[in-house]
């Protein structure tokens, strides 16, 4: 069951995630993926994720649908220009891949080539509306084209952003554009993600929240003095740092979060940074397994 | 405003190479305000040259540097300044370097400052970049604020997602631009406007070289 089928009949969505190697060997992605087939509804693969270089998405999607797993294309407008990222599109429609996420991308200033020349030729909300044009039988310029694409399109959105307000208006522009579908940025604060869901609730769109799996106190820290929209509250800090167990709370954190997030939104997206091996105990143990 | 930096004497040791006899040129304009290339600036790069073992044929500041008719007159009027010179070596913005070598294209001009942006001056010595000529000015649905400028990444319909404290993920010092823009509109009652979805930009309105001719 494809993704958008299994929104569309209300199943509780559960994406993981993958980055493609620095280099041209998959195999460790692939052992990965594998034992998540049949457990995952879909897998997103980065698009050079914090803007270092490594293998594209879009080959790292190709390889992924082989072994049996639906993708989630993701492309950001950082790399390449309205003509690149149609050209791209229409790449992925012809080698099956349906899923696209569109993202704005990190700053190439935050990667491992800081020299490289930014280039968002189109922000996100435009991209959208790109693909939903080609989706149409139209490029950007209005010219016909020869076969159109067909894509299940999905943006993301940050629950927790402060100020919300213009996070929602750039959210309801995306939708706008064409988005079906949404990922968010992780969720560790229940309360301000149950207060996006309530804003957010009239645009009827699906909503799939950000599950990362906290390995350390010094990684929350991190992410609450430098990640946009998330906040680990202190309770959960302890309770990651007095652990001996490392690897055992962090599934226990996130199985919890899950839970509590379960009836709230539409899916969780499984962020494992590392950790991949433990995402099918997640599944398990969070009751997602044959949903 | 143009705004200016001075290169490192040892970048600009290393354009001059062998040139041993260097005529100075400055900016009255621009790059004095900036002290990149004001009549002060040519008489600290004398010293530093000097130093170095360099000699200094002459100094002239230009007003502005920038045009191409006043340079040529420059050199007209001062027939033979540049008599026993190597190099000219130019204080001004990118524009001056070549109105200077189109000026006298006999002499190798050479540039002692990077020109980094249009910029506003704050105050004193502190300029803040606010439009980057892109050639299709929108600030009317910004109330004023250009997001091509002030985003790092120079979106259009909003924020990234990424600004931490209302900060741009980019640089922490830096205000998030889109936030910025949000809170105006707020204020002046027109969040309507960032609402509306805004299209990708014209670059063929920003073809380059550009030229203008009334």
């Amino acid at each position: 069951m494809s993704l958008r089928e299994a929104i569309k009949k209300k199943k509780f969505i559960v994406t993981s995630e993958t980055a493609p190697p620095k280099g041209t060997d998959t195999s460790k992605m692939l052992a990965n993926a594998r034992p998540l087939v049949g457990k995952v509804d879909a897998i997103n693969v980065t698009d050079l994720q914090s803007a270092v270089m490594r293998l594209g998405s879009l080959t790292g999607c190709y390889l992924l649908k082989q072994i049996g797993i639906d993708p989630i294309f993701q492309i950001t407008c950082r790399d390449k220009n309205r003509l690149s990222l149609s050209s791209e599109l229409l790449s992925a429609s012809t080698l099956g891949i349906k899923n696209v996420l569109v993202l704005t991308g990190d700053h190439p200033l935050s990667g491992d080539h800081p020299e490289a020349k930014p280039v968002f030729d189109l922000d996100a909300v435009q991209l959208l509306g790109a693909a939903k044009g080609l989706m149409l039988g139209k490029d950007m310029s209005g010219n016909k084209l020869d076969g159109a694409p067909d894509f299940y399109l999905g943006g993301v959105v940050n629950p927790c952003a402060d100020p919300l307000e213009p996070e929602l208006i750039k959210m309801k522009k995306k939708i706008d554009s064409g988005a079906q579908f949404f990922q968010t940025q992780a969720v560790f604060d229940v309360k301000s993600f149950n207060f996006f869901m309530k804003k957010v609730s009239k645009y009827n769109v699906p909503i799939i929240a950000g599950i990362i799996l906290l390995k350390s106190a010094k990684m929350a820290v991190y992410m609450n003095d430098n990640v946009a929209g998330i906040y680990v509250p202190d309770t959960l800090i302890k309770q990651i740092d007095s652990a001996s167990d490392k690897q055992e709370e962090a599934i226990q954190i996130a199985c919890s979060l899950i839970d509590r997030l379960r009836d709230v939104c539409n899916g969780v997206h499984i962020m494992p940074i590392g950790w991949e091996s433990l995402v099918p105990g997640i599944i398990d143990r969070a009751g997602l397994t044959g949903r | 405003m143009i705004i200016t930096k001075k290169k490192t004497l040892k970048a600009i040791l290393n354009s001059l190479g062998k040139s041993q006899k260097v005529f100075l040129i400055g900016c009255a304009q621009c790059a004095t305000v900036c002290k990149t290339g004001g009549e002060e600036q040519l008489y600290d790069m004398e010293a530093l040259l000097q130093g170095k073992g360099k000699t200094i044929t002459g100094k002239a500041v230009l007003d502005p540097a920038c045009h191409l008719v006043k340079v040529k007159q420059f050199f007209y009027q001062n027939k033979g300044i540049l008599k026993g010179t190597d190099a000219i070596l130019a204080l001004t913005c990118g524009d001056g370097v070549q109105s200077i070598k189109d000026g006298d294209y006999k002499k190798d001009v050479l540039p002692a400052l990077d020109t980094l942006f249009l910029g506003e001056v704050q105050r004193g010595g502190h300029f803040s970049q606010k439009c980057i000529l892109c050639g299709d000015c929108i600030i009317d649905q910004t109330d004023g604020i250009c997001p091509i400028t002030i985003c790092t990444k120079g979106l259009l319909n909003g924020p990234c997602g990424g600004s931490k404290n209302k900060k741009c993920e980019v640089d922490r010092d830096r205000d998030c631009g889109w936030i910025l823009i949000y809170e105006r509109l707020k204020e002046s009652k027109k969040l309507k406007n960032m609402k509306k979805i805004a299209r990708p930009q014209d670059h063929s309105k920003n073809l380059k070289p550009q030229k203008v001719i009334l």
